[in-house]
């Protein structure tokens, strides 16, 4: 047998418009080895995986060999199993209807022509699979039943088999983000199905933001920063500290934080104890004027705090004292909530901020269309020059409050949608990822919108990643780890850098004696 | 490192301010042809005229006589009515298949109560509108509570009322109603057209009031147009689907109280056959006036083109089974239509 590598990336280079999103980079997994794949968003690791399961053409020069062979580029997504290659994402791809059984054979089942299956001897084969693995899943249980832990390892195992049964090769397996949702023994679980499926000769990337993860699992590791390879590292000797210091890198510094100081005023909005799905329990409180800034690695539990205190889902316990008045957060309803003059700007800018199919005048007008009345007639007319006077405020460009919602560009449907929850002047303002997907002039028009809400004293509290808005436009960051707040950072602290170090230092768990 | 950073900075700072300038000096994006959307919006009125001229050249006696229409207008009345009640629900998102049965189980219920039990026409009025509004309220509590589809559910409570409406009246016909009733809804005319019209006239500027110029109005799009985005506004989702589900209950009641009002009688299934001639002008009605929504003056409009177009037909001899043909090819080609006017400007 040869010895080739199992994977082997040479000049990987892949360009979207102007940006290098990955530059020259190279990669080569053993045979039966776990390599983990570290960085930040925006590193450039999400491009890797996607031009290895096909969905994007990398620029010309570069080179993938599975076993030895020479794939062909763009890698063709229908045959990526026969080359060797199997995806688990972080959504898993299973039918939370069907059996864990006809999930298992799901790709055999969808696409051979049988006219009889055997259903006895699908669940005995299925629950064989499951024996060599060492795993307890009922083959007749429904997936929707599961734990998220056993969804992950029926989607890993899945995985492993679709491979065995398509390629020569024992295969590579890619786990994209498998764990920020896993509680820690669910963790550990994954691992031992990992180091099974690597006994059997198989390789494994492990993609993950979770330093102490990566080194738990992996043989070496491969960390991207900006598109390029910054380094490729054997775990055990490599410390914790050496990890993040390769993720951050220093490279960034020239975008400092605004360093604006807190203002000094008694808290206007307390929060106690709130608790729900994957956080908490979390005590915090804002200024008013004060802008607070949320953030984590993916599955922290911060983008759920907005959401949480305006009732847009639902709490399990906590308490929000707001003008002096105490509400128990676990009946909170957004209406109560907009009684109280709290708004909340989700981040699904079409489907929970605003109807795209509606104009962007009645968008804007919902909230005040009792105020917009005339004696007793509401009229469009009405509706549409107060959203065109609100719309030339906030910049929406263009200004034609008749047009479809859909019809404005992402940052234009975002000034129109801030200026609608900014004309009730609330008091407290939440927002989960205010500028996704908004240019670059939007996103700080956006900025200047919050900063001139704050100043005339409404709390602002914002649930983002893009830890360089964090760094502009917060009074104070709240850095989240496993559903709770672990680090505070304001002044000189607050800046881009530390707001990442932060977050990724945030996994680690007490150091364990070196390896 | 730093310098070409800054530098890159500086170049993506100067290509924004030069894309502003441009959006500042950027006509605004095209809308469509004026032309296009006046013949959108009336492109149905202009079609009903055509099809009275062209049914007219065949039968001018009866086509273009005023008597013919003043008949039309009054015994179609109660389909104008119950495509109203149904414009309610569709707009806030659920599809209501009972209101014909409620129609039905209003006109027995008066015919019932003030023939059989002796009660005052006014009383078996009231009742009637109260049992409509119990049929939608019971819609509501499947809908809403249980979480079920409002087109299995509607379907379901549909069929059950019509069981209702047997068993009251013993599988008969039940004639011999006030004719109190009878007179106020066909046999006083205004304008040589039953007052019957008058009542679906009238309602109709309510529905498009309401819709058109109250804040209510509004909510109830958005309520169907998007959910969440209405929740997360404040709106009570829940009250107003619920709402919406009693209202077209009570209205499809009015419906049944005209219909019982125009023959003096109640028989206990033919107003069944008016659900699928109200989802056709409801949905027809969608696509002109205020086109790609559900809209009061256009539904008014499509029940008379299409209520025209059979009229015509009655005149040049063409067997009943054409009412059916019609109804039913009016349904499936007013959504084909509503759903290029989607295409053009997607909805939801």
């Amino acid at each position: 047998m040869t010895t080739a590598p199992a994977l082997q990336i040479s000049n990987l280079s892949k360009r979207f418009g102007g940006a290098l999103a990955l530059d020259g980079v190279a990669l080569s997994v053993a045979r039966g080895e776990v390599h983990g794949l570290l960085g930040s968003n925006g590193s450039g690791k999400s491009t890797l995986i996607k031009v290895l399961a096909g969905f994007h053409t990398p620029e010309p020069g570069a080179e993938v060999r599975l076993y030895g062979r020479l794939a062909p580029l763009p890698i063709p997504g229908p045959r990526v199993r026969a080359l060797g290659l199997a995806f688990v994402h972080q959504h898993l791809g299973l039918i939370p209807s069907l059996s864990v059984t006809e999930n298992l054979r799901l790709g055999t089942l969808a696409t051979a022509s049988r006219w009889r299956i055997d259903w006895q001897a699908e669940h005995d084969s299925a629950a064989a699979v499951f024996a060599r693995y060492d795993l307890a899943l009922d083959p007749r249980a429904e997936v929707a039943r599961l734990s998220p832990v056993q969804q992950a390892l029926l989607a890993i195992v899945r995985a492993v088999e679709d491979l065995r049964g398509a390629s020569r090769e024992p295969g590579v397996l890619v786990l994209d983000e498998p764990t920020p949702f896993l509680p820690r023994a669910g963790v550990e679980q994954l691992f031992r199905l990992v180091r099974a499926t690597v006994a059997e000769g198989a390789s494994v990337i492990f993609v993950s933001h979770d330093v102490d993860e990566v080194r738990e699992i992996t043989d070496r590791a491969t960390i991207l920063r900006d598109g390029k390879l910054i380094d490729t590292v054997v775990t055990t000797r490599t410390s914790h500290d050496a990890f993040v210091e390769r993720i951050i890198g220093r490279s960034m510094s020239a975008y400092g934080g605004a360093a604006k100081a807190r203002p000094a005023a008694a808290p206007a909005v307390q929060v106690e104890g709130l608790a729900g799905p994957g956080v908490g329990p979390v005590t915090l409180d804002i200024a008013p004027g004060e802008i607070l800034g949320l953030t984590g690695l993916i599955g922290a539990g911060y983008d759920a705090v907005p959401a949480l205190l305006y009732g847009a889902r639902r709490a399990r316990a906590g308490r929000l004292r707001i003008a002096g008045r105490a509400l128990p957060l676990s009946g909170m309803e957004p209406q109560a909530a907009l009684a109280r003059g709290i708004v909340y700007l989700p981040a699904d800018r079409l489907g929970a901020a605003g109807v795209g199919s509606l104009p962007v005048g009645d968008n804007v007008g919902l909230p005040v269309l009792g105020r917009l009345k005339r004696g007793l007639a509401l009229l469009s007319r009405d509706i549409n020059s107060h959203a065109a006077q609100l719309g030339a405020q906030a910049g929406v460009k263009p200004n034609l409050p008749a047009l479809p919602l859909s019809a404005l560009s992402g940052g234009n449907a975002q000034k129109a949608l801030l200026a609608k929850w900014l004309q009730i002047e609330p008091q407290l303002l939440l927002l989960d990822e205010p500028t996704q997907g908004v240019d670059v002039g939007a996103r700080q028009d956006i900025w200047d919108a919050l900063d001139r809400a704050a100043s005339g004293g409404a709390c602002v509290l914002i649930g983002s990643t893009d830890y360089e808005q964090l760094a502009q436009l917060c009074h104070r960051v709240l850095v989240f780890s496993r559903g709770q707040i672990l680090t505070e950072l304001t002044g000189a602290d607050l800046t881009k850098d530390r707001i990442a170090e932060a977050c990724f230092r945030s996994t680690s768990l007490p150091e364990r004696s070196p390896a | 490192m730093t310098q070409s950073t800054a530098d890159y900075d500086r170049r993506i700072a100067d290509l924004e301010a030069r894309l502003r300038a441009f959006e500042g000096r950027l006509p605004p994006p095209a809308q469509r042809p004026r032309t296009a959307e006046m013949a959108e919006r009336f492109g149905l009125l202009v079609a009903w005229v055509l099809l009275i001229l062209v049914l007219g050249w065949f039968k001018p006696d009866q086509m273009f006589a005023w008597n013919s229409y003043a008949v039309m207008f009054g015994s179609t009345a109660m389909i104008v009515v119950l495509t109203l009640g149904l414009l309610i629900p569709l707009t806030t998102g659920d599809f209501d298949l009972s209101v014909a049965s409620t129609m039905a189980l209003a006109s027995m219920l008066i015919a019932v109560l003030n023939v059989r039990m002796g009660w005052s026409i006014e009383g078996a009025i009231v009742m009637a509108l109260l049992a409509g509004m119990a049929v939608g309220a019971v819609n509501a509590v499947f809908v809403l509570w249980f979480g079920i589809h409002s087109l299995i559910v509607t379907l379901g409570t549909g069929y059950f009322i019509n069981g209702i409406v047997l068993w009251i009246s013993g599988s008969n016909v039940i004639s011999g109603v006030s004719m109190d009733l009878v007179n106020v809804v066909i046999l006083t005319r205004f304008l040589g057209i039953p007052l019957a019209f008058w009542f679906a006239t009238a309602l109709t500027v309510v529905i498009w009031y309401a819709f058109q110029h109250t804040a209510l109005g509004r909510r109830l799009l958005f309520v169907g147009r998007g959910r969440e985005v209405a929740r997360l506004s404040g709106v009570n989702v829940a009250r107003v689907r619920a709402g919406s589900l009693i209202a077209s209950g009570a209205i499809a009641a009015l419906a049944g109280v005209l219909y019982t009002g125009m023959r003096g009688a109640a028989d206990p299934s033919s107003a069944l056959s008016f659900l699928l001639p109200a989802f056709a002008a409801a949905f027809l009605g969608s696509t002109t006036l205020y086109p790609g929504r559900f809209n009061a003056p256009g539904a008014f409009v499509a029940v008379f083109f299409l209520s025209t177009g059979i009229m015509g037909l009655n005149f040049l001899g063409v067997p009943s089974f054409v009412q059916n043909l019609f109804y039913g090819g009016g349904l499936v080609v007013a959504v084909s239509i509503s759903q290029l006017i989607r295409k053009r400007r997607p909805m939801d």
